[in-house]
């Protein structure tokens, strides 16, 4: 199951020419960028780690580039995504955020019902990659 | 029959290198390079030449003929003032008129923005700064203090093995330019052969002649609303013949800060006398203001 979380998740994976245009329009926009990574796919799951530091003070779409793809090989079957920082005053906050990689087999959720008081029904959803320990979840 | 077909394929394939010239802007570039450089007749020599490669490259990408990106790594040698920054930076928006680098800003290093100071210090720093060079020029100053032979354990080296990785695999996104005094250069690259052949263009940025030197301050002035009269420009320019002859000259920033307390002491003239001046007074440089200088009494300005 292909999930879909942040901006563009309901296009086609891009290519590294259609994130290369994507943050260099962050960059024009004066947008720092970051880069992070995570094994739980689960949609509430705001603790993806970050890979190196937010950047700043850069001009060209290749350094972040280069960035990704050293995080590309330290990581090949995690999601990867790319934040665009808007700091403007008023505005403070993630401006763009969007899956560059993600794992080659997604085993997708279960749901779980969980029974309550007066037979009500709790539900909530479990991802199955979750099963395994963090660092295993995508290895075949 | 062999001569029809012949004519036929120059026909298919003709290009008017004219109207691509005029398109490109190149020869405002140039124009402007002139106009604001003086002297440095080999350095304006070889910047056309690249231009035109640079011009003919993307032609031939056009007209589907094999093209491998031309390296563009430079090395600026020349004493003090001779013009290698400001030509380095100029450097960055004309390779950006001619398309090589997309954004053409630069990107100023010496040895304290790429060596770190402890083990592990270094590489994350050299590729900071190579991160916010792409996309433009990196412009590392006197390169030759990146290694030093005395220190075995120096962190430099590991700086120009960064470096040298960088040139070499990430050729389209930055080009580095590399400046300093000839004979440091050449030790430099004797001990790290590596770099002398991954920069293509080596530059000699030659010494300016006394009528350079007089163009270069009447520039400057011009371009401060300052002026000369004949009596202080003939003071000036006996000023510079004596100036040349004394150590630690260099060059254009030496008739920079001539001229820089030339105006001091215009301005300390002027207050001095009080009283109601013309305007044109205020833009002019007195003889006087020059022959103060202690250069004339056999000392040293800086």
């Amino acid at each position: 199951m292909r999930i879909t979380q942040g901006t563009f998740s309901y296009l086609p994976d891009f290519t590294d020419d259609d994130i290369t245009a994507q943050v260099q329009y962050c960059l024009d926009n004066d947008w720092p960028l970051s880069i992070e990574y995570t094994d739980d796919p689960h949609p509430r799951n705001v603790y993806w780690d970050m890979w190196g530091l937010p950047m700043f003070d850069l001009n060209d779409a290749a350094a972040i580039m280069y960035e990704l793809n050293r995080c590309r090989e330290a990581f090949p079957n995690h999601y990867i995504r790319i934040n665009g920082y808007d700091r403007r005053y008023g505005r403070q906050t993630t401006a763009l955020s969007f899956i560059v990689q993600r794992p080659k087999e997604e085993p997708g959720f279960r749901v779980e019902r969980q029974e309550f008081a007066d037979r009500q029904v709790k539900y909530t959803i479990h991802a199955y990659a979750t099963d395994r320990p963090s660092g295993m979840r995508y290895e075949s | 029959m062999l001569m029809s077909t012949e004519e036929v394929a120059v026909e298919e394939t003709l290009i008017n290198l004219d109207g691509v010239y005029r398109e490109s802007n190149i020869q405002q570039i140039l124009d402007d390079l002139d106009r604001e450089l003086v002297g440095l007749v080999p350095v304006k020599t070889r910047i056309r030449e690249i231009a035109s490669l640079l011009l003919i490259a993307r032609l031939r990408e056009q007209s589907g003929l094999s093209t491998e990106g031309p390296t563009l790594h430079m090395c600026f040698t020349g004493r003090p003032g001779t013009g290698k920054t400001t030509v380095a930076i100029r450097m960055g928006k004309i390779l950006h008129h001619l398309h090589y680098v997309r954004k053409g800003h630069l990107v100023v290093a010496t040895r304290d923005d790429l060596v770190g100071q402890y083990v592990g210090h270094t590489a994350p720093k050299t590729k900071e700064i190579v991160k916010k060079a792409m996309g433009g020029v990196l412009f590392i100053d006197e390169a030759y203090y990146l290694y030093r032979p005395d220190n075995e354990r120096d962190y430099g080296q590991e700086a120009i093995e960064m470096l040298l990785q960088v040139m070499e695999n990430q050729r389209d996104d930055l080009v580095v330019i590399l400046a300093g005094y000839k004979e440091r250069m050449d030790t430099f690259f004797q001990s790290n052969p590596g770099f002398r052949s991954r920069i293509a263009h080596h530059i000699e940025f030659p010494d300016y002649t006394l009528d350079e030197l007089m163009a270069i301050a009447e520039l400057i002035l011009r371009r401060q609303m300052y002026s000369f009269d004949a009596e202080s420009r003939n003071a000036f320019a006996e000023y510079l013949s004596l100036r040349v002859q004394q150590p630690y000259f260099a060059n254009a920033r030496s008739v920079r800060n001539a001229i820089d307390r030339a105006k001091l002491r215009q301005a300390g003239r002027l207050v001095r006398h009080g009283g109601v001046v013309p305007r044109e007074e205020l833009a002019r440089i007195d003889a006087d203001d020059i022959r103060q200088s202690r250069v004339f009494q056999g000392g040293i300005d800086s």
